[in-house]
């Protein structure tokens, strides 16, 4: 049989539709489109797909499930790796990840192993999650700081291993920047507390409003009878370029702006008590996919013009190529090579004009893209009442200023590759290790954590009181 | 949630509620705030923490906006959905060999410069304290201050309590008859905060602000409560909410503050609305 040259079409909402409400873009895999994705597969011997993957998801053999529509198999292959299969399914890179491995991509597209994975989690969800039964149970405390990718898999991996696990998270609803950052169009809040649930059904318990560094210092949880510590809190701290005007009314940071709509549902305002500000014009700064959620949240709250500020081109651009194309087919204009100098206020002390520079590209910098070099007097203004700061995001210090932990560049906490930190008995994963990175990474750091701490804990705890029975 | 033991109208529009939060008030110190949501759908708005013992914490609120009213309408036993905290720098307390400190609360200000003043007088310095109020049906726990302070001041806009006037001609007035301030902490309207700053300026006092920003998480996370304090950006939820008076830009500050009038304004709409929703039982 002929191999499909093309990716099985997921279909979407019309984007002319879809700018006017925050359901879900993409709809998804009816059971025969999966399968006939899932026949595409090569079932490479070397599967190349899996080295792409941070938490080395078994790809070819959940498709091969899929493809024998034993989907029972499918879910069971992939959640023995993969907690999280709805979101990732959702919002990894799939393109720069497995599927850029994909064998077939190399002369056709690849198999569309993320559209598999979500069709086979909600498949999944839709009959009823099965909870795999934890044959082991250890009574040693563990806790995790923050309910976002990384703590959710530490903690679902911990829990899983036989640990008596409670996450703390800060905000008042678990998930971190899937539930605040990633807007609804793109992964339904439904989802990400269906995953939550499926945590706590583990036995994962989960802490909401509790502050770690305020309410408690790590001392706290460890005095508390915590035996290991995962912070997995993320870098949540958003940057500003330190410009002048930057703190004129209508320049806010892609966090605040998210946060309001997808936290405090501020799209729908007033049923939901917290505003947030509707501009008609609006820049958003940055093009990575943090700003083009903001760009396509702000046209759906009815922005009449939204455009994306970004000082190198579409090429260096680190948004993910499908985000961007969303954006395009709803509107989103982009003006490239093009940097904010300073912003001009009105008497109110509200943003009405930005001046930008021109930029050409220099020679390839530290990231190894090509270096944006200002355009001497190129500098003109465009009209805007909004602008969104969405130029990335630095681990919050609090932590690490409250409980000596060493850190670097731009407060990273620093850890080794298995997440251990300079204080005994704590480990650190995800965005507060690495920077701002992305959500299937952080999994793969929680991961990695969980099984360096059952480890550490088995070492010091378990077999320790083996022993002492031993020499009884 | 977290459950009201007590409640009690201070004076009108100004109400006291002593909440069931352990996790806040066994860290709870001099100076921190807490962040609630009313109910579900409600808004996140940041409160200083007038009070703690090892289980509650008290907060003295004014009704300003929607939140404040639906606060307001709910009674001991009733629940808090969300209470988060404590959050912000503690205020730096310690010993002042060269003179005393002078705490001015201003309307419902007064009330967080309580734990403040406990504080500055549990490390033994002298405490003059200043309140002031609009008219004398708005100044509360004159008793409490009267209890730990070496000398209170009272001052009412309309001169119907205390002295007529400012909290600022009480401070001019101490400076005048020549009591070496080591050190002042105002709490109150922006508008105070200023007032008090620019009074001491001159004296080079130090002077330390409290400011009310507007927030969403409060954890250094939005960024929307940033304020110029010398020229550089801060946030008043990690890096404050004290700051030195010399030092914030107060007219970026009220800015800052009316950001979201009109939304504000429009929320007050349906402030009927969602007391029937949220207490039509009771009514």
């Amino acid at each position: 049989m002929a191999i499909n040259p093309k990716k099985t079409p997921m279909r979407e909402q019309d984007p002319k539709e879809r700018i006017k409400n925050f359901d879900e873009v993409p709809f998804g895999y009816t059971e025969e489109e999966a399968i006939l994705e899932a026949e595409r597969c090569l079932q490479c011997k070397i599967p190349k797909c899996i080295e792409g993957c941070p938490v080395n998801v078994d790809i070819p053999g959940f498709i091969k499930a899929i493809k024998e529509r034993d989907f029972d198999r499918a879910i069971k292959i992939m959640k023995s790796t993969n907690s999280l299969p709805a979101i990732t399914g959702r919002v990894c890179p799939q393109e720069t990840q497995c599927e850029e491995k994909c064998v077939l991509g190399k002369k056709y597209e690849p198999v569309a192993i993320g559209r598999l994975e979500r069709f086979i989690a909600d498949w999944d969800a839709k009959r009823g999650m099965v909870i795999p039964e934890i044959k082991e149970k250890y009574d040693i405390k563990v806790a995790v700081v923050g309910a976002g990718p990384a703590g959710l898999t530490c903690a679902a991996d911990l829990a899983k291993f036989g640990y008596d696990v409670t996450i703390f998270e800060s905000l008042h609803a678990p998930g971190g920047v899937l539930i605040y950052g990633i807007p609804e169009f793109r992964l339904p809040k439904s989802i990400v507390h269906r995953e939550v649930e499926y945590v706590k059904k583990l036995g994962v318990k989960i802490v909401t409003n509790v502050v770690v560094g305020r309410t408690f210092t790590l001392k706290d949880l460890f005095n508390e009878g915590y035996k290991a510590i995962f912070l997995g809190t993320g870098a949540g701290a958003p940057q500003f370029m330190n410009i002048p005007g930057e703190n004129l009314l209508g320049i806010l940071s892609a966090n605040e702006y998210l946060t309001r709509i997808n936290l405090m549902k501020a799209y729908k305002f007033p049923e939901y008590d917290t505003p947030v500000k509707k501009g008609k014009i609006v820049a958003v700064i940055g093009a990575g996919n943090v700003a083009m959620d903001a760009a396509r949240s702000a046209l759906r709250m009815g922005a009449e013009r939204v455009i994306v500020v970004y000082r190198r081109t579409e090429k260096e651009m680190p948004a993910r190529v499908e985000e961007y194309h969303h954006a395009i087919e709803e509107g989103v204009e982009f003006l490239w090579l093009t940097c904010p100098t300073r912003y001009f206020g009105d008497e109110n002390g509200w943003v009405k004009e930005m001046e930008v520079i021109k930029n050409e590209l220099g020679e390839p910098d530290e990231s190894g893209r090509r270096r944006p070099v200002p355009i001497k007097g190129s500098e003109y203004r465009i009209k805007v009442d909004t602008v969104i700061v969405a130029i990335g995001t630095v681990p919050n210090p609090l932590v690490a200023r409250t409980s000596g932990l060493k850190t670097g560049k731009h407060g990273v906490v620093l850890a080794d590759e298995n997440g251990r930190t300079s204080l005994e008995g704590v480990w650190a994963g995800g965005d507060i290790v690495t920077g701002a990175a992305t959500v299937i990474l952080a999994m793969g750091a929680g991961k990695k954590a969980a099984q360096d701490m059952d480890r550490y804990l088995k070492e010091k705890y378990i077999y320790k009181k083996e022993f002492a029975w031993a020499s009884i | 949630m977290f459950e009201i033991t007590h409640k009690e109208e201070l004076c009108p529009t100004i109400f006291l509620m002593k909440v069931k939060a352990p996790y806040v008030a066994r860290s709870a110190k001099p100076g921190q705030f807490f962040i609630l949501r009313v109910y579900e759908k409600g808004e996140r708005i940041p409160l200083t923490i007038a009070d703690y013992d090892d289980e509650e914490i008290t907060m003295v609120f004014q009704t300003v906006g929607l939140t404040t009213y639906l606060l307001s309408y709910k009674e001991p036993h009733d629940t808090i959905y969300d209470i988060v905290g404590p959050l912000g720098t503690p205020s730096e307390i310690h010993k002042y060999e060269s003179g005393s400190v002078v705490l001015v609360g201003g309307g419902v200000g007064i009330a967080p410069i309580y734990p403040i003043l406990r504080g500055f007088k549990e490390a033994k310095n002298k405490v003059i304290t200043i309140l002031g109020a609009r008219n004398k049906n708005l100044l509360f726990w004159e008793d409490r201050f009267s209890k730990i302070s070496d000398e209170v001041l009272i001052t009412t806009d309309d001169g119907s309590y205390g002295k007529k006037g400012f909290v600022t001609d009480a401070l001019k007035e101490l400076i005048d008859r020549g009591e070496k301030i080591a050190q002042v902490t105002a709490i109150g309207p922006p508008i105070m905060m200023k007032n008090v700053a620019e009074l001491t300026r001159p004296y080079r006092i130090k002077t330390i602000v409290s400011l009310n920003s507007i927030m969403v998480d409060g954890t250094g996370m939005c960024g929307v409560c940033r304020v110029e304090v010398g020229n550089e950006t801060k946030l008043t939820c990690q890096d404050g909410p004290e700051f030195d008076g010399h030092l914030v830009n107060f007219d970026l500050l009220f800015e800052r503050l009316r950001m979201y009038k009109s939304e504000e304004q429009l929320a007050m709409n349906f402030l009927e609305e969602k007391r029937r929703l949220l207490y039509g039982h009771k009514s």
